[in-house]
């Protein structure tokens, strides 16, 4: 293989702690969904933000397929594979792990959403977004939020339905991180979604 | 589908396959030695970084019993990881048995070596060719070993009612 060296590149620079930090960071998220965690700490390739790919440094291996954008680029792949080790899948349905723009992840009911005996198999998604707040205001409730919770994340006026029905299909569903820069905000299936 | 592009004839890729499973199997003092003949024999080794420190961690070896069974996970090996660049350009991977670091370090450095054609003629005699001879020569010992006690089973004819 001839080195295309930008594929040996970046990740964690000491991959121990900062896996650990970002795995509890990944954790928190989700533990408390809307509130905005801060996952720096490595070098992502180009293309995606650093939050994302702590987030799959940290959550992906060779056992999840991971489903990247129809036109990303084989350098991204490449680094993935050899940082993650997660190989990419080009059906949706078959991936743990996918990583794209809202339009790109649309619609929901693409990726796996568990069976009834096994609600775990299902896809995270994380959602690359341009900005945490001047979004539409949506309104979050249930586990991890003291009664209600409000958000703005940059996403289209029609995310609150498909949030809407992602939770409705609970305990079926996929989970979600929107990432922004070093932020990430955790928005599990259960966590019900209203448009303010 | 898009596939992955092919960076090597898949007869180059089997061949990379071959070495770096006999220098991984290698016994780790066998290839020190072999690697400081080797080092004479280049007339020394080339700068190299790191791209990946060695690692140790562990993956699931699965199984397959028959030709026919389901796979199954037989269960989790210790190995050592590690990838380097060289000066020159060439990457070299190694994943090693055990939690030996300097043989991950030994057995990835000659996988990057072993990239450049004139290089490789030269490891070829003073280095892959005796760890061939002596892991023919290791397996040839434990064949013999278990052959003297092997035991051959026959049937007597029965006296069935004839």
């Amino acid at each position: 293989m001839t080195a295309d060296g930008a594929i040996f590149e970046g990740g964690f620079e000491s991959p121990a702690l900062q896996a650990a930090a970002a795995f509890r960071a990944g954790l928190e998220a989700l533990a408390r969904p809307g509130a905005v965690e801060e996952i720096a700490g490595c070098t992502p390739p180009d293309g995606l933000s650093v939050a994302a790919v702590a987030l799959l440094l940290s959550l992906a291996d060779a056992d999840t397929p991971l489903w990247l954008p129809e036109a990303s680029d084989e350098a991204l792949e490449a680094w993935l594979l050899f940082h993650c080790g997660a190989p990419r899948t080009w059906s949706r349905g078959t991936a743990s792990f996918a990583v794209g723009s809202w339009q790109a992840l649309m619609p929901l009911t693409d990726w796996a959403a568990g069976t009834p005996d096994y609600p775990d198999r299902s896809a995270t998604l994380i959602v690359e977004l341009d900005a945490m707040e001047g979004g539409p205001p949506l309104a979050l409730s249930g586990p991890g939020i003291p009664k209600e919770k409000r958000i703005a994340p940059a996403l289209p006026l029609d995310a609150a339905e498909a949030l809407a029905a992602n939770a409705a299909r609970f305990p079926l569903g996929v989970d979600l991180y929107l990432t922004v820069g070093e932020r990430a905000m955790g928005l599990p299936r259960t966590t019900r979604v209203h448009r303010v | 589908m898009p596939k992955r592009a092919q960076h090597a004839s898949s007869g180059e890729e089997s061949d990379r396959a071959a070495w770096l499973g006999l220098l991984s199997r290698a016994d780790p003092p066998l290839l020190e030695e072999r690697l400081k003949a080797a080092k004479e024999a280049l007339g020394g080794l080339p700068n190299w970084r790191w791209l990946r420190p060695p690692e140790t961690g562990s993956v699931m070896l699965r199984g397959r019993i028959g030709g026919t069974g389901a796979p199954f996970n037989l269960g989790e090996m210790t190995v050592t990881r590690c990838t380097l660049s060289l000066e020159a350009g060439a990457v070299g991977h190694a994943m090693v048995p055990g939690r030996d670091r300097s043989h991950a370090e030994r057995v990835a450095l000659l996988d990057a070596l072993m990239q450049d054609d004139t290089a490789r003629k030269t490891l070829r005699q003073t280095l892959i060719d005796p760890l061939r001879q002596a892991e023919r020569e290791t397996a040839t010992k434990r064949a013999g070993r278990a052959a003297a006690t092997k035991v051959d089973f026959f049937t007597m004819v029965r006296g069935e009612n004839t």
